[in-house]
């Protein structure tokens, strides 16, 4: 058994409208593994993540962390096991400072004080906002508040990370520290974005995902310059693999 | 427009306030609230005529204010706020109750009278309440509630009540923003579109309710709001709320001001 293992079974998932935003996907994330999730918008990737985080649950089938499938029962353990950090990083940090918003999930665990000390001063070194620690989340800037959210989520040491858009609204140096720091981590992780510059930086593995089904799955150097597929699903290839905007000529290697 | 982000950053000048490191921040949350509630009901206590034995009670908020080096501005734009309801409440008073009162030569209306009470008892009351968040902080506060075993449901009412306000008039400011830039030659919003502006907020205000308490659950959230562990109660905490209490309790038996007087027109004769 592998505490990292992401296992999802013909995953199917209704809206109350009757729009069915999840239509038979499967898929099994291993440990270390580094997996994009990318599709046009209103694809099925949000409601995808919130089926594996078990915020809502399938109409049919599973989804399984560590071989235990997702349900009311599970949800602690899975929650300790997945860390989730939201597309806007204040809908995630809702205490009155970064501290303590690092610090809600330890103590929600019942932690003593000690140890969610430790956990807190370690995500935010680890993120590098070590030096925010008192500061209020409102007054952080945009890349500073996606590095309290990540920090948020890192202290109840989850196995693996599940990032909704990480880049979203960043500048050009704040979405390269938060790559950079995206690399650096060795957990398993699970990343939603447009950003598929980054994708193709950050993840070995892609999942494209059309109209609530999977198009493709597989290595990320394979999928991304698959110009036709991208087209398909309402995407493109990323930039960096495009040709030369000033003269047009080809890309010769990858 | 740019009145509610000021308030939204006036708001939260009381969350920055609190995180001073002064003497009356650094005493125990629990004491804090429960000096400031044996304050705030001894001032409530006082008759409507009696403004004279009120004014030993400008000595709490004085001192806090100079310990805890909070500035005495932001406090009270916070108390003009509440002031039309104070008005409200007590402008009908001089003309209900007409009986003659002598200030020396001068004659006034009872009415008058009480309803200076009124308004000096609610600044009073009103300038405690915030002073304690100024020094205290909402978190701490509701650690303080749930400590006096208070349901945790209510506390946790309150505690995010508080964080809503702000979430609230972020949007508002939002879409009150791209109204204006939008109807560059109106004043204030116009009435057709009072309805559907409200349910917009309404409608986005939930949408980012739920998010928020998802982000909440994710991380283990199970009805508690734990805002870490207090400190002990130290013998200073007590000795604090004990000196204050026991001011109270004496302010509140001799009108002190009254006896001053008396002592000092006694010397003179």
């Amino acid at each position: 058994m592998s505490h990292h293992k992401l296992e999802v079974n013909d995953l199917h998932y209704s809206y109350p409208d009757e729009h069915k935003a999840v239509k038979g996907m499967s898929f099994c994330i291993y440990h270390g593994e580094s997996v994009g999730v990318i599709g046009a918008n209103g694809a099925g990737k949000s409601t995808l993540l919130m089926l594996l985080m078990g915020v809502i649950f399938p109409s049919q089938g599973e989804v399984c962390v560590a071989d235990v499938r997702v349900t009311k029962k599970t949800l602690p353990m899975i929650r300790q096991r997945l860390g989730m950090v939201f597309q806007d990083p204040d809908d995630q940090l809702f205490m009155t400072t970064v501290y303590d918003d690092v610090a809600f999930g330890p103590r929600n665990y019942k932690l003593d004080e000690e140890e969610v000390e430790k956990r807190v001063l370690q995500a935010l070194e680890m993120v590098g906002i070590l030096h925010l620690k008192d500061r209020a989340p409102f007054k952080l800037s945009g890349g500073e508040k996606r590095a309290a959210a990540i920090a948020s989520v890192l202290s109840m040491q989850p196995d693996i990370l599940v990032m909704d858009e990480p880049t979203a609204a960043l500048d050009p140096k704040a979405r390269r520290r938060i790559m950079e720091l995206l690399h650096s981590f060795k957990h398993t992780k699970i990343v939603t974005s447009h950003d598929l510059d980054m994708i193709y930086e950050i993840c070995d593995r892609t999942i494209v995902i059309k109209n609530g089904e999977i198009a493709a799955d597989g290595l990320t150097s394979e999928i991304l310059v698959n110009s036709k597929l991208m087209d398909e699903c309402g995407l493109e290839v990323p930039l960096a693999l495009q040709n030369c905007p000033v003269c047009g000529s080809e890309k010769t290697k990858i | 427009m740019s009145k509610i982000m000021n308030a939204l950053y006036n708001m939260r000048i009381l969350d920055d306030l609190a995180r001073k490191e002064t003497i009356i921040h650094k005493i125990h949350p629990l004491v804090k609230l429960l000096t400031t509630v044996s304050y705030l009901t001894v001032v409530v206590s006082f008759g409507k005529y009696d403004i004279g034995g009120l004014l030993p009670f400008l000595l709490y908020p004085s001192i806090v204010f100079g310990l805890a080096e909070i500035p005495v501005k932001p406090i009270f734009m916070r108390l003009l706020l509440v002031s039309p309801l104070i008005i409200g409440i007590g402008i009908l008073n001089p003309f209900i109750d007409q009986q003659i009162f002598m200030l020396g030569r001068m004659e006034i209306s009872r009415g008058w009278v009480t309803f200076l009470s009124l308004f000096i008892r609610s600044g009073l009351t009103v300038t405690a309440a915030l002073l304690l968040i100024a020094t205290t902080g909402m978190d701490r506060i509701g650690g303080a509630l749930r400590m006096l075993k208070i349901p945790r449901i209510f506390v946790l009412q309150l505690l995010l009540t508080y964080r809503y306000i702000s979430v609230l008039m972020e949007e508002v400011a939002r879409t009150l923003r791209a109204y204006s830039l939008r109807a560059p030659q109106q004043k204030g919003v116009h009435r057709s579109a009072w309805g559907s502006l409200a349910g917009q907020l309404i409608l986005r205000t939930f949408d980012r309710g739920q998010r928020i308490y998802e982000a909440m659950c994710l991380r283990g959230f199970t009805g508690e709001y734990n805002t870490g562990r207090f400190k002990e109660i130290r013998v200073g905490d007590l000795a604090y709320l004990a000196g204050w209490v026991s001011f109270f309790a004496v302010a509140r038996i001799y009108n002190i001001p009254m006896l001053l007087g008396s002592l000092i027109t006694g010397v003179i004769r």
